[in-house]
């Protein structure tokens, strides 16, 4: 592993909350629209962005990819999304969690959260509870909208509209805070989402990203192509002396030099910054991974 | 997995998205798409 891939890792690693700033900047390019209570409606909006970001956030430069594959579900016309489920292929392959880790607009405000000084709690414990995304991504965003439908044949999106608080946080605050006609339809429904996102937020503050842990189904999807993605952390086992840092300091609670495509690794390059002997960079491509790098060191 | 193994299935997933993706987009997805995300999403927001 060279030297100058091992210090671009690290430097990636330190620059994340910047990329992350950047990343919500470029989903949410139209900020204009926060002032005049609308939200863009251009053609980009055909084009998903790959976190998740609510198409309803007056500022919001493209759809939200679990709110498009719904949308296309739920419609009478088709029962199936090829677009996004190609688009989700697709960034999935390139970047894998790296997504998560870099480019979700609401996984950089769970992080931001986390930074609020105080009792912090382990996730380690609650491993079981990480599969319960995949169930969301089957059961409310993919079966639901498709088998639950009205007289029209139309289905709700249930995940935006019963689990995400993006839709609130997004959404409804910024146009409710201008518009007194959104202000006043808000009912029932908005107070049961609300509570959702304060339950995620304050949850955020204690635990390490809860709602990317447990919940999120687009986390789930790209967790599946971690395995396969062309982004990832490679492990060189001829410089790892075991220390166990990396381990130690995963908050997603992840041992990357025992599994380095982990569904639950979101490439946030923490291990890569602590590893006292540049056994992690980040690697990107077809040609090396971690069975090469034994292979080298074999030899 | 194999580095032989896993690059087939990157190249195999690759492939599979792009035929989708231009197979949801010629059969009228992205105008779906772009149709609701250019309106207020109801359920989003909470209304309704």
């Amino acid at each position: 592993m060279g030297k100058n891939k091992n210090n671009l890792s690290r430097t990636t690693g330190r620059m994340r909350g910047w990329i992350q700033a950047g990343a919500t900047l470029f989903s949410n390019i139209h900020l204009s629209n926060f002032f005049k209570g609308g939200i863009y409606q251009g053609g980009g909006k055909a084009l998903c962005v790959p976190g998740l970001n609510c198409y309803s956030c007056p500022a919001a430069s493209g759809a939200c990819p679990i709110g498009a594959f719904q949308a296309v579900v739920g419609s009478s016309k088709f029962g199936f999304s090829y677009y996004i489920t190609g688009f989700l292929i697709l960034v999935g392959v390139l970047l894998g969690r790296f997504v998560c880790g870099f480019l979700c607009p609401f996984g950089w405000l769970q992080d931001l959260l986390h930074k609020i000084p105080g009792r912090k709690i382990s996730t380690k414990k609650l491993k079981s509870l990480t599969y319960v995304k995949y169930a969301v991504l089957i059961g409310t965003v993919i079966l639901l909208p498709a088998l639950v439908t009205n007289d029209v044949g139309m289905g709700d999106p249930y995940f935006c509209k019963y689990i995400c608080p993006q839709g609130v946080l997004e959404g409804a605050l910024p146009l409710a805070a201008v518009d007194a006609g959104i202000r006043s339809a808000l009912g029932t429904l908005f107070t049961r989402k609300l509570v959702v996102l304060v339950t995620v937020a304050v949850l955020s503050v204690v635990f390490y990203r809860p709602f990317c842990k447990w919940v999120c189904p687009l986390g789930a999807f790209y967790g599946l192509m971690n395995k396969v993605s062309l982004l990832g952390v490679e492990v060189d086992r001829g410089k790892c002396v075991s220390c166990g840092r990396c381990a130690k300091v995963c908050k997603m609670d992840v041992d990357i030099t025992r599994a380095p495509n982990h569904g639950e690794c979101i490439r946030c390059g923490k291990c890569v910054t602590v590893c006292p002997a540049d056994a992690l960079a980040y690697g990107c491509g077809f040609g090396s991974d971690e069975k090469e790098m034994k292979k080298e060191t074999e030899k | 997995m194999s580095r032989r193994r896993k690059n087939a299935a990157r190249l195999l997933l690759i492939a599979a998205g792009t035929v989708m993706v231009c197979f949801g987009a010629m059969r009228g997805e992205a105008e779906l798409v772009l149709g609701k995300a250019i309106r207020l999403c109801l359920e989003c927001v909470g209304i309704g």
